[in-house]
């Protein structure tokens, strides 16, 4: 792996770091498997890339598109609390939903970003050398989106979140509204991811209808890796192995895609296999050194 | 302080599996009261603390509570009025959170919560208080997590975070079934001296009759979803076993001279 490969692979660990900080929250947190990312992160990248073309600040476009994926994350939300239905098939809908959603807000499936102003001029200006610029910008916005959400699960609404995923039995007797509270969550969490996008499509200069298939695969793989490898003991300590999971996650996938076996290459297209790889041998690891341990 | 009027309850109500679990059950408890409730299995003890407490919604039927008609609130708004402690140990605490937090979560029960920390330093003395009073040694342990207490430990926690903001009622569910004799022994005491101290109004289920007889100042019997028995005062205080066992089995049409010479 060369080094500009594997400045990439931390930039895009960062980027999309955010976003498994956000699947962090439904997944472990809730107890919510939430599959809408996969339309919330397009999502992101629609609205912040439409809006950017519209003459809307880079910035503030950021900011739209967060509020976007907290709706997207809304609407799964209700419809597994107010209306019953199984979370999974929830966000199976929602997602399904948002593919004609992003293809109408872009008004086709993809909108380009070429010559047009993005979050990482600023810091340009300032005299990065602009293949740093990403990654001084998603360090920036990953660090930010981190220290928030210590800060908020360390409140009283954020334990109140953290009661629910634990015991919504108890914090219902205790006066909390579940439904109120998962909503909430899944929707902040949905935010994350739809920021995750729209910063991604501002750094690859376009936003297409395509970017989120495999969003919740690689979140998961990237969840499952921080916590193997760095641990889970506070929810500091969980939601930093979560960003750190997600670099290692793209660091695996940039040296897997670099290796060579005399002829024989890995394709972007093995992709999948080789997440499926990753995520399967993070779950055995912890097993097979007890068994190594006991031996 | 709570009135039950003309509560009915069904389960499945129009399918096959259809159970009467509630028959027009007329209730008035007075502030203070502590009642003991007893009956069989599936008389509609549980279904019946569930109703008062919103985790379902009685068929017809109005429950008051502190003169608030509470019938339509769902169970999350009640807790503002009502404090629970269930029979499994495991179902009152959080596992994942620390001593501290639990009783954080506690202490802001049916009020509003904001972005304030969740524990806060001066809340931490409090706490800290609270817990030496169990006699556990619990004190020492507010960074601990939950899930590493064991049953007894846990359940006289949630004892004393169902009671640190003074409820309008407590509601007990076997919360002592699930303990072994000693430890149940010392949770009831516990339970004793916090209604004693704060005058709670209590409605406690147990399975146990001599439990039922020593505590509280009234006891119900239900059977088949109706109260089959209302003892408070002299009559209660005069209760034996013997009395309360002839009640149950008339109810099942036997005899108790059998079961007399069974249990000796």
């Amino acid at each position: 792996m060369t080094w500009y490969a594997a400045l990439g692979a931390v930039e895009q660990g960062l980027v999309y770091g955010i976003m498994v900080i956000g699947v962090y929250l439904t997944f472990r947190i809730l107890d919510f498997p939430d599959l809408t990312v996969d339309g919330s992160l397009p999502l992101g990248a629609s609205i912040s890339a439409v809006a950017i073309t519209h003459g809307i600040n880079p910035y503030l476009s950021l900011v739209i598109a967060l509020a976007g994926g907290f709706l997207a994350g809304m609407v799964t939300a209700v419809l597994n609390t107010k209306f019953k239905i199984l979370h999974l098939l929830a966000s199976i809908l929602t997602m399904i939903a948002l593919y004609s959603i992003n293809i109408r807000i872009m008004s086709g499936p993809n909108v380009a970003l070429l010559g047009q102003k993005t979050v990482f001029d600023a810091v340009i200006r300032l005299g990065v050398p602009s293949h740093l610029a990403g990654l001084v910008i998603f360090a920036l916005f990953a660090l930010v989106v981190l220290t928030f959400i210590i800060w908020f699960l360390g409140s009283e609404i954020g334990q109140a979140i953290l009661a629910v995923g634990d015991n919504p039995q108890m914090i219902r007797s205790l006066g909390v509204n579940t439904h109120t509270i998962i909503i909430l969550g899944v929707g902040l969490s949905n935010g994350l991811v739809a920021l995750s996008g729209a910063l991604v499509a501002q750094n690859q200069g376009a936003a297409d209808v395509g970017m989120g298939i495999g969003t919740i695969v690689a979140g998961l793989a990237s969840v499952i890796i921080g916590e193997t490898l760095f641990g889970c003991t506070t929810i500091a300590r969980a939601f930093i192995a979560a960003l750190l999971g997600s670099v290692v996650y793209r660091l695996a996938i940039a040296l897997a895609l670099g290796l060579e076996f005399g002829g024989f290459r890995f394709n972007p297209s093995d992709l999948n296999l080789i997440t499926a790889v990753l995520v399967i041998s993070a779950l055995i690891a912890p097993n097979l050194k007890k068994r190594l341990i006991a031996r | 302080m709570i009135s039950l009027e003309g509560i009915v309850k069904y389960f499945h109500k129009g399918s096959v599996n259809e159970v009467f679990a509630l028959d027009n059950i007329d209730l008035q408890i007075d502030e203070g009261d502590f009642v003991t409730v007893i009956g069989s299995n599936g008389a509609g003890k549980s279904t019946l603390l569930n109703c008062i407490a919103g985790v379902f919604f009685p068929d017809s039927g109005k429950i008051i509570i502190n003169q608030q008609d509470v019938t339509g609130w769902p169970e999350y708004k009640r807790a503002k009025l009502i404090s629970r402690v269930f029979q499994d140990p495991l179902l009152g605490t959080c596992p994942s959170a620390t001593i501290e937090q639990n009783m954080a979560l506690a202490s802001l029960r049916g009020k509003r919560r904001g972005l304030g920390r969740g524990v806060k330093g001066r809340d931490r003395d409090k706490f800290r208080e609270e817990l030496r009073h169990l006699g556990l040694g619990l004190d020492a342990r507010l960074l601990d997590k939950v899930g590493l207490l064991s049953g007894g430990q846990r359940q006289a926690l949630t004892m004393l975070m169902a009671t640190m903001l003074k409820p309008d009622v407590l509601l007990l569910d076997e919360h002592i079934a699930a303990l072994d004799p000693k430890t149940a022994n010392q949770i009831l005491q516990l339970t004793q001296e916090i209604i004693d101290q704060g005058k709670l109004t209590t409605l406690m289920i147990t399975h146990n009759m001599n439990h039922a007889i020593r505590f509280g100042n009234r006891l119900i019997m239900l059977h088949q979803g109706s109260i089959l028995l209302d003892l408070r005062g002299e009559e209660k205080a005069n209760l034996t076993v013997r009395d309360l066992l002839a009640e149950f089995y008339k109810t099942q049409g036997e005899e108790l001279a059998l079961d007399s010479l069974l249990l000796g």
